[in-house]
């Protein structure tokens, strides 16, 4: 689905990114780690076409980002407060959104209509404007908003910062159902290695820009972050 | 102590964003407050001498009109000077007094431009009247009590921070006083005037507006103490949201999707209502112009310059910002599904409707003769046909975040300004001129105007063609345009 090939990032002569192949199938759940200034973000905004990169490409699905415009259409995302309109209120925003992408307000409603638990009870008919919301629930309207309109693709930049306990683990059972009954290719960037050894078939740890670990998730990956982060040799067992 | 106070505000000041532009910004700013600085000054000469030409006694006149000068000077402090309360949060949990805190932003006011720019009145205006022969005891008492007066007006404005409702009275019984005055039905300056003067004739009364300013500063000190909490005076305030339901415009197809969220953007958003307030202000403008009031814009030449100013006021206020408007949210119209032949055609059709609406309202602009509505008029057609497509063009290169939240800056963004934007304004308002002066000069003024109003119905002709360059041009500035966006946080 997604073909990363000889990615870089320069600014001012510091390379902040650079990967040189790297193949996201799909319907695949990926979760992206790494310490701040990794390239996490920086990633993901090459991947939605938000930055030029400096060398190479990244393709996704049939075209390459910026030279088409036509994965728009199947590629949703959240990655910060700049992907919410302030002054909509929570509905105008997930319709406008859902008109944006071809669904009426019946469909959107039908959709919210499986998020009431997630919302719980503090989104919607709260006459709230969004940029009054709390970082948390500003958070989850932008989650939601990225599985309108049956994407392929989702991307999610740190979903979990900034919730609560119940709404993180009710994130969890929503992006495994995703890759996992629907198809949907999910990305996930965290800092928690918990959730996203939990949530994530495959986990890249990127370090100055690069990717260091590339791993299929199973019982021990948990440990194995852990270790690396820690920075010490993993224990033989 | 507060010598840590004033480093920071150093610092504050000179690693600010708009202070952080180039360099040929930094000496339009410059500038820009010279020209105001020498615009009080010149008044304040002037007035003495102008007065005293007028056949008028100066001071006691400038006392009599006094009562204006200083509830305008209020109602400007409460629209442009806001109290400091950001900076104020990461100072609560340090080390010193709460009161220390509120001595340094109420002290940070008594420096504010809008205090200080008094003073260029008023200190040539007093020195005028030292050199004039007026008793200097007199004329420096007198200067104190009308300093102290315009910092009663700044202690008030501190508590005045959300009292919408009160300005706006008081605003306007200033505006019925002054209609009623000029229509002789009653006349209120020579009973506020007698306090005026009386600062000048009695030694002791300047001690009323000093002693009054020095009790408000008390005041609003305590108010802001107890008020220096998080959920209390430091809060922001949040509305309640209404929804509406813009369904009739469905009509305009996809366009729709975006005019539906620029009618609430326009709505629900200080920057933006201040737009369109000042865009209504625009209508007005011709008076200027057509009243023959001003003898160097007494020419056929300046009108066409009114007429596209008057029914352009949206398109300048509001259009010269385009897609700034957008800016908090930029990344997401990116990298929705959206074609930004829509997302131009809607804010065009916006400004647009507001030319085609100012056209009509300056219907008015017929008292003053066909020929002045003519130039409205053909202003009108050019701002709608020509001047729709410049102005989103132009905004393409503007890359200023725009905070939609707040008033700053509402007058005039510094940074906006550079050397593109300054070329394209070129065809805005000088092509019609010179379109007029051509016509005005073969075959006279009627043919004059008809070559304005031909330009524009054929920029209507140019749309898509138009359209296509405008998108290339957003294309190709999109990564520096998303970058430039940021920079706000």
């Amino acid at each position: 689905m997604i073909h990363i090939h000889d990615l870089s990032k320069t600014y001012n002569g510091v390379t902040v990114l650079k990967i040189d192949e790297l193949q996201i199938p799909k319907g695949e759940s990926f979760g992206l780690v790494g310490n701040n200034g990794a390239g996490k973000t920086t990633l993901f905004s090459a991947l939605l076409d938000l930055i030029q990169p400096t060398t190479g490409y990244i393709q996704n699905g049939e075209v390459k980002v910026h030279e088409s415009e036509a994965w728009k259409s199947h590629t949703a995302s959240f990655i910060d407060e700049s992907f919410l309109i302030g002054y909509l209120t929570a509905e105008e925003y997930f319709y406008f959104i859902g008109e944006l992408r071809g669904q009426n307000k019946a469909d959107v409603d039908k959709l919210l209509a499986g998020f009431e638990d997630f919302f719980n009870d503090e989104i919607l008919n709260k006459r709230k404007y969004l940029r009054d919301l709390s970082k948390g629930n500003m958070k989850k309207v932008g989650i939601v908003a990225t599985l309108i309109g049956n994407p392929e693709v989702v991307i999610l930049d740190e979903p979990f910062a900034n919730l609560d306990p119940t709404t993180q683990i009710r994130l969890k059972g929503i992006i495994k159902k995703l890759a996992a009954e629907t198809g949907v290719t999910v990305l996930v960037s965290s800092h928690d290695l918990m959730h996203v050894t939990e949530v994530c078939e495959r986990i890249v740890v990127l370090e100055k820009g690069s990717v260091v670990k590339d791993i299929k998730t199973s019982e021990a990956t948990l440990k194995e972050l852990e270790a690396y982060f820690s920075k010490e040799e993993p224990l033989v067992e | 102590m507060i010598k840590y106070f004033l480093t920071l505000e150093w610092k504050s000041f000179f690693r600010s964003a708009a202070f952080q532009t180039n360099l040929i910004l930094k000496i339009f700013m410059a500038l820009g407050a010279l020209y105001f600085i020498g615009l009080f000054t010149l008044a304040g000469v002037g007035a003495y001498f102008g007065l005293e030409k007028a056949g008028l006694e100066p001071l006691e006149t400038v006392n009599r009109f006094m009562i204006y000068y200083v509830v305008l000077d209020l109602v400007i402090k409460y629209m442009l000077q806001k109290m400091p309360v950001v900076n104020i949060k990461p100072l609560l949990l340090m080390p010193f007094k709460k009161s220390k805190i509120v001595n340094f932003a109420l002290g940070k006011t008594i420096f504010s431009f809008f205090n200080i720019v008094h003073a260029f009145f008023f200190i040539p205006f007093s020195v005028v009247l030292l050199t004039q022969g007026y008793d200097p005891l007199h004329v420096i008492t007198w200067h104190l009590g009308m300093m102290a007066m315009i910092y009663i007006n700044n202690f008030i404005n501190v508590f005045l921070n959300d009292a919408m409702p009160l300005v706006v009275g008081v605003a306007s019984v200033l505006i019925g006083l002054g209609a009623l005055q000029y229509y002789g039905i009653f006349d209120v300056t020579p009973y506020t005037g007698v306090y005026f003067q009386g600062l000048f004739e009695q030694l002791w009364m300047f001690a009323i507006p000093v002693l009054v300013s020095i009790a408000l500063y008390k005041v609003a000190h305590s108010y802001f103490l107890n008020r220096l909490y998080l959920d209390a005076g430091l809060s922001a305030k949040t509305k309640e949201a209404s929804t509406e339901n813009l369904d009739w415009l469905d009509r305009f197809g996809k366009t729709a999707i975006f005019l539906k969220n620029d009618i609430k953007l326009i709505k629900r958003n200080k920057r933006s209502k201040t737009t369109v307030i000042m865009s209504v202000l625009f209508l007005f403008y011709g008076l200027l112009f057509f009243s023959g009031g001003i003898d160097s814009y007494d020419n056929p030449f300046m009108k066409i310059f009114a007429g596209i100013f008057v029914t352009g006021g949206f398109l300048f206020s509001f259009g010269q910002f385009v897609p700034s408007w957008d800016s908090s949210y930029y990344p997401l119209m990116m990298t929705q599904n959206i074609s930004y032949e829509e997302y131009l055609r809607s804010k065009w059709m916006l400004v647009v409707l507001a030319s085609g609406i100012s056209t009509i309202l300056a219907l008015g602009y017929l008292y003053f003769g066909w020929e002045a509505y003519a130039a409205v008029f053909v202003g009108g057609i050019y701002n709608m046909g020509v001047n729709g497509h410049v102005v989103l063009w132009g905004g393409a290169y503007i890359k200023t975040p725009i905070d939609l939240t707040s008033n700053k800056k509402a007058f005039g963004d510094s940074s906006s300004f550079n050397v593109k934007t300054l070329l394209i304004t070129m065809p805005k308002l000088l092509l019609p001129i010179v379109l007029y002066t051509i016509g005005h000069f073969t075959l006279g003024p009627v043919f004059g105007y008809a070559l304005v109003a031909l330009a524009g119905i054929a920029g209507f002709a140019f749309r898509d063609f138009m359209f296509k360059k405008i998108i290339g041009i957003y294309k190709t500035e999109k990564y520096k345009t998303i970058a430039a966006y940021k920079q706000k946080n």
